[in-house]
């Protein structure tokens, strides 16, 4: 039973196909190693009896022709699932319980998986670190007091702790590849598009995007095949002829030309940082790849660019929790008293610093100087990518400019907190794919993850140089129960 | 106030001022479902009862167009002949109230689907065109409700998410007549193409009414003032006249106008401050990330000016050429599509000048007594079309045709069958005419001798015996003949 949770996704689906393992055996052992994990923090809302009765259901009548036969698996409280709490995080959303399924959740259950739990995210997915979740941070398995990165930092740490064989986050700006880097696990950022946002909580409608969290190259491949749907229920969704991911990875790259950005060699970045993107050239060398300098002159303004455009979407996506319909509310001596004492009490510091921000620069008088300027330098980021794979098939860089740092160490800076989403954040701005697979360690011994960045609607791309690649890296996650007594 | 050659002026001592208006009317888009969700649109369905999740603006909920709705805007912006535009954008319009669940209307902001257009009015001295600035998309927000409970406000949510077309004119109107003519042919317009079906009641057309006056001959426009959400055109032009006297007064006073929203107060009749420019809402206007450009196609547009039926404006000129109808009957006749087919119906097998004059007199006035629309007529345009020919055919007079009318009135009855039980066909047999006439000229001998030695008025006096003694059945026409003879 111990080696159940060790075990891949890719192994589980195997072993439940093959009648080694039944679904109530996997899903007792995810529950079990759960428990035994409070310390981490990583859920928000357990599921857990729930999940064991759904594997006994699922045992009584296997269908093993599913792509997640029976298989156990935590979520982000960020989507939406039918008659399970979904907070984001978020005091104000503390009592919410839908009555509607995400159509991401959907297709995950739809292929035989099991809801175990919600985990812990960044209230409403702003911030880097965990830290700003209602429910408290999140510890990182890899060591204690070590932060697992956010938003997605609930779903990393669980992923990494082996909580759950996999698992899905959304990426705003990073919310996704940071938090993988931080626990050293994979973690995927569709092209703006290809997963619907429909039962998804809204951070920055025209930047979220859903994707998976996991433990290898062929597991991320396995849950993007499940998750990305053509959805009529969200406008942005698009419908293109969609690979089937895990069936086509292949390890084959010869030839693929990947570029090198000089422009994220950023001031002050560590060396440790550097040499891994040196090791991480090297890599993809010996996988037969052929190595281009490139430039993306704009990357110098994605981030204030990104702190502008995702806070001004926020604040409009916000106005919803009114305390009028759902979720909480607090009295007040009439209606604008009301609202101003329940999202006042409702939100927490950062959320209520977004708002601010993105009220502030939509403001009439303001909005051509920030939020109309932010536009065209979106554009711009955008162009760069554009040109850039006139020449290249994907792009490698770092995914984060450090490796994880300690609980409070940045809670009180902001902006070096902004800081961390530096190598992810134009990704989004220009909708793009985007991978991090684990790549290293520090000299504290915490894992560092390297970016891969590819063309719109080109994941299976950027998967197979991952698939590559993380043969030649072959790294080990050093994680020692320490949480466990 | 005076109103030389019809034209609208406020008088004070020595100036004359004209007044200066535009309309923003928020029509609602005829359609089974909202602009962004599949919920009814139902007018008087209980509370609540056609709110999605999307409606409700729940935690992960994302708008989708109706296809729908955006046909029927652009139709609509056919019919006022204007600019479709092929790319236009949804914004959001971000405040915060009760009965707006988003927190955000989705409006077109900067690039509406309709740009400029004109409405022709038919006003007593000429035409006037009147020019429209654009027209827009957007939700309707719900509804709030105060006065159920002394301290708590109701919301009701049916509303929220239907689809509005705000139509905004340029400030080309001058006078509350021609703002009712103006809302009445836009309203006819839309009835036309069945795109809104202008019912104010319902609130399915309300208008922000723009006034500012000028002294007469000056070029600059005042300072305006905007009359927010009125829903009758007796009170837009109640709050025009009220708004543009306290503007006048104002200026004659020596003060300025603040520009500012105002409100009408129907019981007081008169206009309040609502709120001053400097409180103007900062709606923080921003493209809706969650809805893509709308763009349409050259095609997409064609099709829909192929399904654009015939509109007043054209019709009238049909009915002035083809049927030789006045200005003024085609105007009426025209003026909405149900009185335009009733009439069209009617004359298929009629003849078109008795047709107009029964529909224009008799009808209306019958109709208007009983507080009932064209739609609603208790006379067919098929029976109506009957009762025309049997006055064409000389089988009934047009003064019986009165009491048979009256009788198809109380339920549509085909006038010959009415005709014939109650015996009202007309006596058109010249031998038995004869008779009759001779029987009058006998009985009135001394009447006929003075009428023979030149009191010719007397003649009047015979035709109307002759018809009361056949009980208004005589034919006037053969009346007229052979009592000329036998006199």
């Amino acid at each position: 039973m111990s080696d159940i949770t060790k075990q891949s996704l890719s192994e589980l689906v195997e072993n439940i196909k093959s009648k080694k393992l039944s679904s109530s055996e996997v899903t007792k052992a995810f529950v079990e190693r759960s428990e035994k994990s409070k310390e981490l923090n990583a859920y928000i809302t357990e599921n857990y009896a729930n999940a064991i009765d759904k594997a006994k259901n699922f045992d009584e009548k296997p269908n093993l022709d599913l792509k997640l036969p029976g298989i156990p698996m935590a979520v982000k409280d960020l989507f939406c699932t039918k008659d399970l709490r979904t907070t984001a995080g978020s005091k104000i959303l503390n009592n919410f319980v839908p009555t509607y399924e995400s159509t991401v959740t959907q297709n995950i259950w739809n292929e035989g998986a099991i809801l175990m739990g919600k985990l812990n995210c960044d209230e409403f997915a702003m911030g880097s670190s965990n830290e700003t979740s209602f429910f408290g941070n999140v510890q990182n398995p890899i060591d204690k007091n070590l932060v697992p990165g956010g938003s997605s930092g609930g779903s990393s740490s669980a992923v990494a702790a082996q909580l759950t064989p996999i698992t899905i986050g959304t990426d705003t700006g990073g919310s996704i590849r940071q938090p993988a880097s931080f626990t050293g696990t994979v973690g995927l950022k569709p092209t703006y598009g290809s997963c619907s946002r429909y039962g998804i909580v809204a951070f920055a409608s025209s930047l979220d995007q859903a994707g998976p969290m996991a433990q290898n190259v062929k597991d991320c491949a396995l849950l993007q095949e499940v998750i990305s749907t053509y959805d009529e229920k969200d406008s942005t969704s698009i419908d293109f002829k969609r690979n089937e991911y895990s069936k086509e990875l292949i390890k084959d790259i010869k030839g693929k030309k990947i570029g090198i950005p000089k422009e994220y060699r950023v001031d002050g970045m560590p060396k440790e940082i550097e040499d891994l993107w040196k090791k991480g050239i090297e890599y993809a060398k010996d996988c037969g790849a052929e190595i281009i300098d490139i430039s993306l002159p704009h990357t110098n303004y994605a981030l204030p660019t990104y702190y502008i455009v995702a806070p001004a979407e926020a604040s409009s996506n916000l106005a919803r929790y009114d305390g009028v319909k759902y979720g909480f509310r607090a009295e007040g001596e009439n209606l604008i008293d009301m609202y101003e004492k329940t999202r006042s009490e409702g939100f927490g510091a950062e959320v209520q610093r977004r708002i601010m921000i993105g009220t502030y620069v939509l403001s009439s008088g303001y909005y051509d100087a920030y939020y109309l300027k932010a536009q065209k330098v979106r554009k711009l980021i955008k162009n760069d990518f554009d040109e850039a794979y006139k020449k290249v098939d994907a792009i490698l860089t770092p995914s984060t400019p450090s490796s994880a740092f300690k609980i409070g160490e940045k809670t009180n800076d902001p902006v070096s907190m902004y800081l961390n989403d530096i190598f992810t954040v134009p990704v989004n701005l220009a909708g793009l794919p985007g991978i991090s697979i684990p790549a290293g360690h520090d000299l504290k011994g915490y894992p560092l993850g390297l970016q891969i960045i590819g063309k719109a609607f080109d994941e299976q791309n950027i998967l197979n140089i991952a698939y590559a690649m993380e043969e030649k890296i072959n790294f080990k996650n050093n994680i020692t129960d320490w949480w466990i007594k | 106030m005076s109103k030389n050659k019809s034209e609208y002026l406020i008088n004070r001592h020595d100036n004359q001022y004209e007044v200066v208006i535009g309309l923003e009317v928020h029509a609602q888009v005829t359609s089974e479902s909202k602009l962004f969700s599949t919920s009814a649109t139902k007018f008087g369905a209980e509370p609540n009862t056609q709110v999605s999740l999307v409606d409700a603006a729940f935690p992960g909920m994302l708008p989708v167009i109706n296809e729908y709705c955006v046909k029927q805007a652009i139709k609509t912006g056919i019919g006022l002949k204007a600019k479709i535009n092929k790319r236009s954008v949804f914004d959001r319009k971000n405040y915060f109230y009760a009965d707006l669940p988003q927190g955000y209307q989705i409006s077109q902001f900067k690039d509406p689907i309709v740009g400029e257009g004109k409405v022709i009015l038919d006003m007593p001295n000429g035409q006037k065109e009147v020019g429209i600035e654009r027209l827009h998309l957007e939700q309707d927000a719900g509804k709030s409700i105060h006065d159920l409970d002394p301290k708590n406000t109701f919301v009701d949510l049916n509303r929220s998410g239907v689809a509005l077309m705000e139509i905004v004119s340029k400030p080309d109107l001058r006078s509350p007549d021609e703002v009712n003519a103006y809302i009445k042919k836009l309203r006819s317009i839309m009835r036309y193409l069945g795109t809104c079906d202008g019912n104010m009641q319902e609130g399915s057309l309300r208008a922000d009414v723009n006034v500012s006056v000028r002294k007469k001959g000056s070029k600059e426009f005042g300072t305006r003032c905007e009359i927010k959400n009125v829903n009758s055109i007796k009170f837009m032009q109640m709050a025009i006249e009220y708004e543009a006297n306290r503007q006048v007064d104002l200026i004659e006073d020596g003060q300025t106008i603040d520009q500012e929203t105002r409100l009408f107060d129907t019981k007081k009749n008169e206009t309040r401050s609502m709120r001053s420019k400097e409180d103007a809402h900062d709606y923080r206007y921003f493209p809706d990330p969650d809805l893509l450009p709308l763009e349409v196609s050259d095609d997409f547009i064609e099709n829909l000016k192929s399904e654009i039926p015939e509109l007043p404006d054209e019709k009238k000129k049909r009915f002035i050429e083809k049927f030789k109808l006045s200005p003024y009957e085609a105007n009426i006749l025209v003026s909405d599509i149900e009185t335009s087919n009733y009439f069209e119906n009617v004359i298929k097998k009629s003849d078109v000048k008795l047709a107009t004059n029964w529909i224009i007199g008799e009808l209306f006035a019958a109709l208007n007594e009983k507080n009932l629309e064209i739609s609603e007529s208790p006379i067919s345009a098929g029976n109506l079309s009957k009762l025309i020919n049997l006055i064409k055919d000389g089988t009934i007079s047009g003064k019986i045709a009165k009491t048979v009318f009256e009788q198809m009135m109380k339920g549509d009855k085909d006038p010959k069958k009415i005709v014939e039980e109650k015996g009202l066909k007309q006596q058109s047999d010249p031998k038995a005419l004869e008779a009759l006439i001779d029987k009058v000229i006998d009985d009135n001998r001394d009447k006929a001798m003075e009428y023979k030695s030149g009191k010719v008025k007397l003649f009047g006096f015979f035709v109307g015996q002759v018809m009361k003694v056949s009980g208004g059945k005589a034919n006037p026409q053969l009346v007229n003949e052979i009592l000329k003879k036998k006199l």
